[in-house]
């Protein structure tokens, strides 16, 4: 193979096989798994476009928030006596969805502590001081490290290498995915069932909260407006932890879904990909825009799974970042418009 | 005691100092005006009394109290309230969201109390109700000015801020918004004023403070100062 190849004669040498049939065959189960995934993608980016719209900042280390919520949620599950092992428990539907609940609330409060921490030792000191743009960007950058190298190295001498460290968890199974019903010939499991519904749960209630509550009102005041809305009585510095108190909540509820998709995901480097997909799902529905953000995870999602048909499992990713070059070159404001400003809601 | 005194105080923006050393006063239930050309410092103290800009020396103190380390939002709920220069109307809130944003520091007893104020500002801009449902971008200027004064006035001021709300106006709106502004002052309102509108401004107000570059030059009653040679050159284009 030549050092120059041009995209024609790379398809032409078999590089990258079309395969139109996969995509058209497995259709409908490749839109349920790719909305499985955009759901969580959703959540994930709702962290990102929220502090955006107030900070203009992007949170680059918010990709490990979600780590931690992984870890979190696995930490509740050790400590209501569950263990790693090869098989599945099986605790009956109702005490599996409270054990869900309560992982996934555990995966809240350790995300969500973990933003507002962040924010305070990282990025509230460099507020204080007037620092430009660049510096948040390389702090965001700086602070990612320094969470997972604490997961890395760290946690596992707190934990007595139960936690962190090297290897990825050996996953702890609550439900075994299996099929509910069908849809157009493909089926729907049970833990896609979950991760969906939770997903919209959460998804509404935040939306609702924005558009609706006072504190949601402080939020879009700070983002359209933020000397005015300080004229108005907000706090700026609340709102501020408000949004990533928000995103990281919905973060760690998202870990705890993820996990249920892909068990074996929980890892210090586990949330780089990932993150990177929410933020680019945020990108694509409008970064700052609430509804964008939702609106991107899930054609993220959808679309990662086309393409994966179509050109085959290790692009994927590539697929994702593709749609995210795209967006930035021919759309930059994203599908919904730029701020949680001047779209409505 | 006045209800707004502001005592020698000093605000720069790096090293220039916008505002130099001003003394002024407001006395409960007055309407004062701040009259100066572009530049003359008038929205700086504005901003220094609202807390959005830190002051360099001297001090603000509001209802006998020093506020002037008060955090600007805390400002707020202590009832000085600010519709401030461009009216900074949210762009993508409805006229309704917009006032409810006014009353952001305000807890309201009960649901008839919050009903009551927003009809008062209703009241007071009937055209506000017919655009209720409207978002703030949309707004022509005339209207995002009745916003910014009526959500002000949703948090019920105990000190009206008000910063150039004849700016961009056509005359016959100039007209209807001054004489909703003497009448929230007559209803008890004390309005601290800021205008390049001076005859305007300087007949409806009590007393009027004159400043140039970052200085008061001079001060006294409205009429005595429309009446005033230097004045009348100076701000009314009257040779």
């Amino acid at each position: 193979m030549s050092a120059v190849q041009t995209v024609g004669q790379v398809m032409a040498d078999g590089v990258i096989d079309f395969d139109i049939g996969s995509l058209g065959r497995n259709f409908w189960a490749l839109t349920i798994d790719g909305l499985t995934y955009g759901s969580i993608y959703a959540l994930v980016a709702v962290g990102y476009t929220l502090v955006y719209g107030v900070l203009r900042l992007i949170n680059f280390a918010h990709s490990e928030i979600f780590m931690l919520g992984m870890f979190g949620q696995y930490a509740v599950l050790m400590l209501l006596g569950f263990t790693p092992r090869g098989d599945a428990y099986d605790e009956g539907t109702v005490l599996t969805v409270v054990y869900l609940l309560l992982a996934m609330i555990g995966g809240m409060i350790v995300s969500g502590s973990a933003a507002v921490g962040l924010e305070r030792v990282a990025y509230r000191p460099l507020r204080k001081r007037g620092a430009p743009s660049l510096v948040f960007l390389i702090t965001a950058i700086g602070a990612s490290f320094v969470i997972q190298e604490f997961v890395h190295f760290i946690l596992p001498k707190l934990t007595n290498d139960k936690l962190g460290g090297v290897n990825a968890q050996q996953p702890i199974r609550l439900v075994v995915p299996s099929v509910q019903f069908s849809v157009f010939g493909a089926d729907v499991t049970n833990v896609e069932i979950v991760i969906v519904v939770a997903a919209i749960v959460l998804a509404v209630a935040t939306e609702r909260f924005v558009t609706l509550t006072k504190f949601g009102r402080g939020i879009r005041a700070v983002a359209q407006d933020p000397v005015t809305a300080t004229l108005m009585g907000v706090s700026r510095e609340r709102v501020i932890m408000l949004t990533f108190l928000i995103g990281g909540l919905l973060a760690g509820a998202a870990a705890m879904l993820y996990t249920l998709r892909v068990p074996s995901g929980i890892i210090y480097s586990g949330g780089f990909i990932l993150g990177i997909k929410a933020f680019s799902a945020a990108v694509l529905g409008g970064i700052g825009n609430l509804r964008g953000a939702l609106l991107g995870g899930l054609l993220l999602g959808v679309m990662e799974l086309y393409g994966q048909a179509l050109f085959g499992t290790e692009w994927r990713d590539v697929v994702a970042f593709v749609v995210l070059i795209l967006v930035l070159m021919i759309r930059p404001t994203g599908i919904l418009g730029e701020s949680l400003g001047r779209a409505r809601a | 005691m006045p209800l707004l005194e502001l005592k020698d105080l000093t605000v720069s923006y790096d090293r220039i100092e916008a505002v130099r050393g001003i003394s002024l006063t407001v006395e409960d239930g007055e309407l004062v005006t701040l009259i100066g050309a572009n530049g003359a410092g008038k929205t700086t103290t504005m901003r220094a009394i609202s807390g959005i800009r830190p002051v360099a020396r001297g001090s603000v103190w509001f209802d006998g109290q020093d506020i002037t380390r008060m955090k600007a939002h805390e400002r707020v709920t202590a009832g000085i309230v600010q519709a401030p220069e461009g009216r900074g109307v949210f762009p993508g809130m409805t006229v309704v969201e917009n006032l409810e944003m006014g009353s952001y520091s305000r807890t309201f007893k009960t649901k008839a109390e919050h009903d009551s104020t927003v009809e008062r500002v209703f009241d007071l801009f009937p055209r506000l109700l017919e655009r209720r449902s409207q978002v703030g971008g949309t707004l022509s200027g005339g209207e995002q000015q009745m916003l910014a004064i009526g959500r002000a006035l949703m948090a019920r001021p105990r000190l009206l801020l008000l910063d150039e709300p004849s700016m961009g106006l056509a005359p016959l709106v100039i007209q209807q918004i001054f004489r909703i502004i003497t009448e929230i002052n007559k209803e008890g309102t004390t309005i601290l004023l800021v205008e390049q509108n001076a005859q305007q401004a300087l007949s409806r107000s009590d007393r009027a403070y004159i400043l140039e570059t970052g200085e008061v030059t001079t001060s006294g009653k409205g009429k005595d100062l429309l009446a005033d040679p230097a004045v009348k050159q100076a701000y009314l284009g009257v040779a």
